[in-house]
């Protein structure tokens, strides 16, 4: 036992190592990119955080959402409220709001998520996400429709040090801060027996219940974990951008969003957001080529892997590299 | 007719099939006896192609059809009772026996011969012609199902424990159909929890116990010394 | 408020027409389920390339009849081509990749359909026009006619299932899939079948639905949720209930519309899904399961 203890430990040192090289790398990343691909990389930073938000119902639980949309926009929504009053408030305040508001929506969707099994879950996901989608594009005097809502970027304040405006680095290092942050509790999360159990019921969801685990208060329980850190993706977005449109609440940020996640490979976290940085990546560089176009490809492609690799990327390398 | 080669099947990981050999001669009535579990039934799927061997060979008129497609070997004239009958419920009696009978090969001719004749073997059946599966009793169910297969025109059927459930006077109407399809010429694999029936109307028997056969004789030597089958099957 | 009587009686009438069109969509949508257990995200999408298809032949030839049978057979030929390649490969696998793989191709033909046909809408001329009295209001016959015929194609594929042995197979497929194959019935080549048709119907409501309201890249995720809201308040699998569920479905939303703008009505439908979900998950024009 002590060998496989020893490989175990030597694995996560390999895995902390690996993990602080790729957060100084981004880190450093930003003092060397021009300003674009700059703020392209933090955007890919917050859609990464996005993506293992789903990847947590999806890849570990196995209920696949379409309505990541839903928790992201009101997230983003929630966090604007609070940044458009005539005197904003500070930059926790409107990310408190936000989840807040992220939290409320996924505690809705949790309560309907533990009734309804499979396709019937995806559905209605998908059904909420429209739902909001609706109400903000028509509720135009309090979400500002169609066009939006356009704020200014607050300033980032920290207890004691006082309050300085981001710059496009700094702002960059504190999307970084909390995605990192996210990414390690997640992993903690998902290790943990109330990851294990998320598993099993992916696996075997009657099994699970016949054991005796109260399956419906986990899977609520995946859904609020997954709606809100889904809504501090949004919050980042709202913050970076300065804005809040209906676009991003509409069902097909969630299709995206399910794309990031086969993509990169289900259940792994990392997968995902590599998924996030692919399917950026190639939306820009073909988007060169084909314009709007670039989803004929990419569709193309993503329905490929679903048929032929649907263990994603990373599973497809982790198996080449397993051999 | 047809012939196991060794034939190995699992379900997911539990290896049910521990090479299972057998044969069933042109005409022949052959019975599988064994307890509960000892994978009779799956025998008979993975025949049928519902079940895909792991290992081994399936070979049914000279052909090899491990594995082949259920619809193909229907096709090839190997017919499949299954053990809950499976009925098309919301079909009529009728339209059951039509899944069987509409064949591009079949004349309409041949076809009203052949629904003439199973409706003289089963005058319920008759009766009940529009009447929806789902409503008929077991034992009527169980005729459907024979019949079913009847109008495949098969040269072999796969009986899964035909008498289950039963009562006497069924019991017996399905000793009758069997001798009745052995006359004509058609070859039986029959597997039975019902011993006496089975030593009557079978030509050999086989033994199964834990995936493989421990045992086979004809039928004539096992009537004479019942006490070898008590040991495999405790009865 | 008040809300006048000829509101009330047109938008009741407007309701059915759209619940018949509906109905169309939906009963594809419900065979294909019902036999194959998939749930097909590209179904409204192939509302949307039979009324693309549908308006460039009419553009052509100036002929409506023309145009639904063109519709019918170019996309009805796609679906097969499309369960073939995409949906046989996953028999057998996790339900969650035939959601994935479908939802993939949807991108793929509303990207597709702006590609080929640009990105402003089409419209296809009413091969009827004129109105006519109803009460003291005046109709488009039009309407009318479309809630006929999808009626009529409806019945058609009804009498089909019920009679000959090709009706026979796909009512034995759907019923038990393993038993029909043993009984030497290609299930398969039928699930093929299948989806043609389903896929061809709902070519024809794509088609049929163009004069009211436009053919657009973006109609097919409309039609696509409410052929599934359909389809689970009417019971998954059952023909009759969806035909029910649809006229229902769309007289709610066509009542909502006279208080609501339409785009809002739509949360009506939502709304009767999740009760439905909530409280008869079996469908709500299914008799009570035993």
């Amino acid at each position: 036992m002590s060998r496989g203890g020893r490989s175990d430990r030597r694995a996560a040192t390999a895995h902390a190592v690996a993990f602080a090289l790729v957060v100084a790398l981004l880190a450093a990343a930003p003092l060397a990119l021009p300003g674009f691909w700059r703020r392209f990389l933090t955007e890919i930073l917050i859609w990464g955080l996005l993506a293992m938000s789903s990847d947590v119902l999806i890849g570990y639980t196995g209920m696949v959402s379409f309505g990541h949309s839903a928790f992201f926009g009101v997230g983003m929504y929630g966090a604007a409220a609070l940044l458009l009053t005539p005197r904003p408030a500070g930059l926790w305040l409107a990310l408190a709001a936000g989840l807040a508001g992220a939290g409320a929506v996924a505690a809705c969707v949790a309560f309907f998520a533990t009734r309804l099994r499979d396709i019937y879950f995806s559905i209605t996901t998908l059904v909420f996400s429209q739902i909001f989608y609706v109400v903000i594009f028509t509720w135009t005097e309090v979400t500002g429709g169609e066009n939006g809502l356009t704020f200014r970027q607050p300033p980032l304040f920290l207890p004691g040090l006082g309050a300085a405006a981001f710059t496009p680095v700094t702002l960059h290092w504190f999307v970084l801060g909390v995605v990192a942050l996210t990414y390690v509790a997640l992993r903690r999360i998902t290790r943990s027996p109330f990851g294990m159990v998320l598993q099993a019921i992916r696996e075997n969801e009657g099994r699970t219940r016949a054991i005796g685990y109260p399956v419906e208060r986990y899977k609520m329980a995946a859904v609020l974990l997954s709606g809100v850190v889904a809504g501090l993706a949004g919050v980042l977005y709202a913050v970076q951008n300065k804005f809040a449109a209906p676009d991003f609440v509409h069902f097909v940020l969630s299709g995206e969003t399910v794309i990031f996640n086969v993509m990169g490979g289900m259940g792994t976290l990392v997968g995902p957001v590599a998924g996030a940085a692919f399917f950026q990546l190639l939306r820009e560089g073909v988007s060169r080529y084909f314009t709007e176009y670039y989803l004929i490809p990419v569709g193309l492609v993503f329905t490929a892997m679903v048929i032929f690799v649907p263990q994603g990327l990373l599973g497809f390398l982790r198996r080449a590299l397993n051999r | 007719m047809l012939a196991l080669e060794e034939l190995h099947a699992h379900y997911g990981k539990s290896h049910v099939l521990h090479g299972v050999s057998l044969r069933v001669g042109r005409g022949e009535v052959v019975g599988l006896l064994g307890r509960n579990g000892v994978g009779k039934s799956t025998t008979l799927k993975a025949v049928m192609g519902l079940v895909r061997p792991s290992a081994g060979r399936v070979v049914f008129d000279g052909r090899d059809v491990t594995g082949a497609s259920p619809h193909h070997l229907a096709r090839l004239g190997l017919a499949w009772v299954p053990e809950d009958r499976r009925i098309f419920r919301v079909l009529s009696v009728l339209e059951n026996l039509r899944t069987g009978l509409d064949r591009p090969a079949v004349s309409p001719a041949r076809r009203a011969e052949l629904l003439e004749k199973v409706y003289a073997c089963f005058p319920v059946l008759a009766e009940r012609r529009r009447q929806p599966g789902g409503t008929l009793s077991g034992g009527e169910q169980q005729m459907l199902a024979i019949a079913r297969a009847m109008m495949l025109e098969p040269k072999l059927i796969l009986l899964d424990e035909p008498t289950e459930g039963l009562m006497p006077r069924m019991v017996a109407q399905i000793r009758e159909i069997v001798r009745l399809l052995h006359r004509d010429g058609v070859a039986i694999l029959l597997v039975e929890q019902n011993v006496p029936l089975t030593l009557e109307v079978a030509d050999r028997v086989y033994v199964m116990e834990k995936g493989v056969v421990r045992h086979h004789a004809p039928a004539a030597e096992l009537r004479q010394a019942p006490a070898v089958l008590r040991q495999y099957l405790g009865v | 408020m008040v809300i006048p009587a000829e509101q009330i009686l047109i938008q009741t009438v407007n309701g059915l027409v759209n619940g018949m069109i509906l109905a169309l969509v939906a009963s594809g949508l419900t065979l294909i389920f019902g036999i194959m257990d998939v749930v097909n995200f590209t179904h409204g999408d192939l509302v949307m390339l039979g009324g693309f298809v549908g308006a460039v032949t009419v553009a052509a030839t100036g002929s409506f009849w023309l145009a639904l049978g063109s519709a019918a057979v170019t996309v009805g030929l796609f679906g097969a081509v499309l369960q073939v390649t995409t949906l046989r490969p996953l028999v057998g696998r996790d339900p969650l990749t035939t959601i994935l793989a479908t939802f993939g191709m949807s991108l793929v033909l509303q990207k597709y359909a702006l590609w080929q046909w640009g990105p402003s809408a089409r419209q296809i001329q009413e091969p009827l026009a004129g109105r006519f009295a109803l009460f003291y209001l005046e109709y488009p016959w039009y309407r009318v006619f479309t809630a006929a015929l999808s009626g009529a194609i409806i019945l058609a594929l009804w009498l089909f299932l019920k009679h000959g042995t090709y009706g026979i197979w796909i009512r034995a497929a759907t019923q038990d899939r393993i038993m029909a194959a043993a009984m030497g019935i290609p299930v398969p080549a039928v699930h093929t079948a299948v989806f043609a048709i389903g896929a061809a119907m709902a070519a024809a409501s794509g088609v049929l639905f163009g004069p009211l309201g436009g053919v657009t890249q973006t109609m097919g995720l409309d039609f696509t949720l409410r052929a599934f809201i359909v389809v689970v308040v009417g019971g998954m699998g059952n023909l009759a209930g969806s035909i029910l569920a649809s006229i229902f479905i769309s007289l709610l939303e066509a009542y909502a519309a006279i208080f609501v703008s339409p785009a809002q009505a739509v949360i009506v439908s939502f709304v009767a899904l999740i009760l439905t979900l909530l409280f008869r998950p079996t469908g709500l024009f299914v008799p009570t399961p035993k």
